[in-house]
């Protein structure tokens, strides 16, 4: 077995095993997050701040009586959950997570998988997602769940499409659908004011863009404030209302990793991915380690500010669910069809000039 | 009535709205005074007249209650079962005295239609328990509070 294999190996469950444990850490974040906001104190008995709490309800998830409705089709009720739960992890793969290193003359690249296609391919396996929804809802066989798959699906084919046309202004400036190539961008130079240099962050080249994106997002991973497909008020628990234990635990789980892969790829589009922070290279050149060495601590630190940004936007889906209201059905349509549309039109227009004319 | 409010370009893109009500929820985050009660250390003071647990009361030991049979009588829940019996000083006393927990509504009236003050609903609201509970004379004479 040669070292690229093994390397593969590594980021492959590196890959996993992180997105796997985003899981209890925002279980955690949300029900804290939430009750804070709301004057409350929120979980804080099991361990310290409550931080054991994820695990107390894994344990709860594990040791529940895992039954089958009686009323529902039993194959596509089982397959759900995986189905959702399989594209929620597969999208993180074409996400770059820190530059490469060079071992033996050999490059080592820190992305699961090199795709050309990069973008497409995140787009296909994205909207995939919502095929375990629907199929959730119409293996339940019960009105709640059948109305949130509906609600879901039509969700997606409004919001997809501005959400694909937002990118086209990063991927026209970048010249690539490679996420690699999009990052590498973000690290040019866009202007400077004395000796403050300010990189080309997708957030200044495509503020239009980043918006369009970041409220395509939220509908894309069914977070509030288009949460449609769950509604606790009106479909009580919307497509996973006849789910229980581990079954239901793989929704939960699949909403995270989606959160996560969508805060990943914020952070890649217009954030500048997995460059440093401002202050990073700073302690970078105070350590002053050179070759493969110096590679690798430059990749660590990659990784934990892309993290970081990770964080940030994982903390802000969480910060949004907790101020704003649900929208109504009719709104969320009117705000896909009508405004986010041509706002992304608009939004490709405009690059396509900039570009030609050698602005960006 | 629907009544459409005339609102300027920026109030209907909502972004400035956004990053208010976001601002709103960040300083609740931080600065806001928590107002959970931290249950088993810290506990929500109750009213006096607070409708809780029964009891009877007693007074030198012996309960005041005379089986005159107005609570059951008055007792919406019908939750009240005494019977009554004879001491041989010729005083009539509850030789059983029962109030099934499972029905009773907390109402007080039983509290209000005694003439001897014996029967009391105290302050205390943790009842729950593994079993159904029915409460027995000897339960009841523990003198749970002091109304």
């Amino acid at each position: 077995m040669d070292n690229q294999f093994l390397f593969m190996l590594a980021k492959l469950l590196f890959v996993v095993v992180a997105l796997i444990s985003v899981v209890p850490i925002m279980l955690w974040v949300e029900r804290r997050g939430a009750a804070l906001m709301q004057n409350r104190l929120g979980p804080n008995r099991a361990g310290p701040f409550g931080l054991l709490q994820a695990l107390a309800d894994m344990i709860k998830f594990f040791w529940k009586e895992d039954g089958v409705p009686g009323h529902v089709r039993a194959v596509p009720y089982l397959c759900a959950p995986l189905v959702s739960l399989a594209p929620a992890f597969m999208t993180f793969a074409v996400i770059p997570f820190a530059g490469n290193i060079i071992f033996n003359n050999e490059v080592f690249e820190f992305q699961v998988a090199h795709l050309d296609v990069g973008f497409l391919y995140i787009f296909a396996i994205a909207s995939l997602g919502v095929y375990g929804i629907v199929m959730a809802g119409w293996a339940s066989q019960s009105a709640y769940a059948m109305m949130g798959a509906l609600r879901s699906a039509s969700q997606l084919m409004s919001y997809e499409l501005p959400m694909g046309l937002s990118v086209i202004g990063v991927i026209l400036a970048a010249g690539s659908f490679q996420l690699q190539d999009i990052v590498a961008l973000q690290s040019q130079e866009l202007f400077h004011i004395g000796s403050l240099s300010i990189p080309k962050l997708g957030i200044f080249i495509q503020p239009l863009g980043f918006l369009i994106f970041l409220t395509c997002a939220f509908a894309e991973t069914n977070r509030l404030p288009f949460d449609l497909a769950e509604g606790e008020s009106e479909l009580i628990a919307g497509y996973h209302i006849e789910y229980g234990a581990m079954k239901f635990a793989m929704f939960m789980m699949a909403e995270y990793i989606n959160m996560t892969t969508a805060s990943g790829l914020i952070a890649t589009l217009y954030f500048g991915g997995f460059q440093l922070l401002p202050g990073m290279h700073t302690v970078l050149d105070l350590i002053h380690l050179t070759g493969f060495e110096g590679d690798c601590l430059r990749a660590g630190f990659q990784m934990l500010s892309f993290g970081l940004k990770i964080a940030f936007f994982m903390w802000f889906f969480v910060w949004v669910r907790w101020t704003l209201p649900r929208f109504r059905y009719d709104q969320l349509m009117d705000l896909g069809w009508k405004v986010l549309m041509p706002l992304a039109m608009v939004n490709i227009a405009l690059t396509v000039m900039l570009v030609v004319y050698k602005v960006i | 009535m629907l009544l459409s409010k005339k609102k300027g370009f920026f109030t209907r893109i909502y972004i400035v709205e956004i990053i208010q009500g976001l601002a709103i929820t960040l300083k609740n985050f931080f600065f806001s005074r928590k107002v959970t009660i931290q249950y088993p250390e810290e506990r929500r003071a109750y009213s006096d007249r607070f409708r809780g647990l029964h009891y009877i009361k007693a007074t030198n030991g012996v309960e005041n209650c005379t089986a005159c049979m107005l609570c059951p009588t008055v007792c919406p829940a019908e939750c009240i079962h005494i019977e009554a019996g004879e001491q041989a000083d010729k005083e009539k006393y509850p030789v059983r005295f029962e109030i099934d927990l499972l029905r009773c509504c907390f109402c007080g009236m039983c509290e209000e239609a005694c003439p001897k003050d014996a029967i009391k609903l105290s302050a205390i609201y943790e009842m729950a328990t593994h079993s159904r509970e029915v409460l027995r004379k000897d339960m009841l004479l523990e003198q749970r509070g002091n109304k």
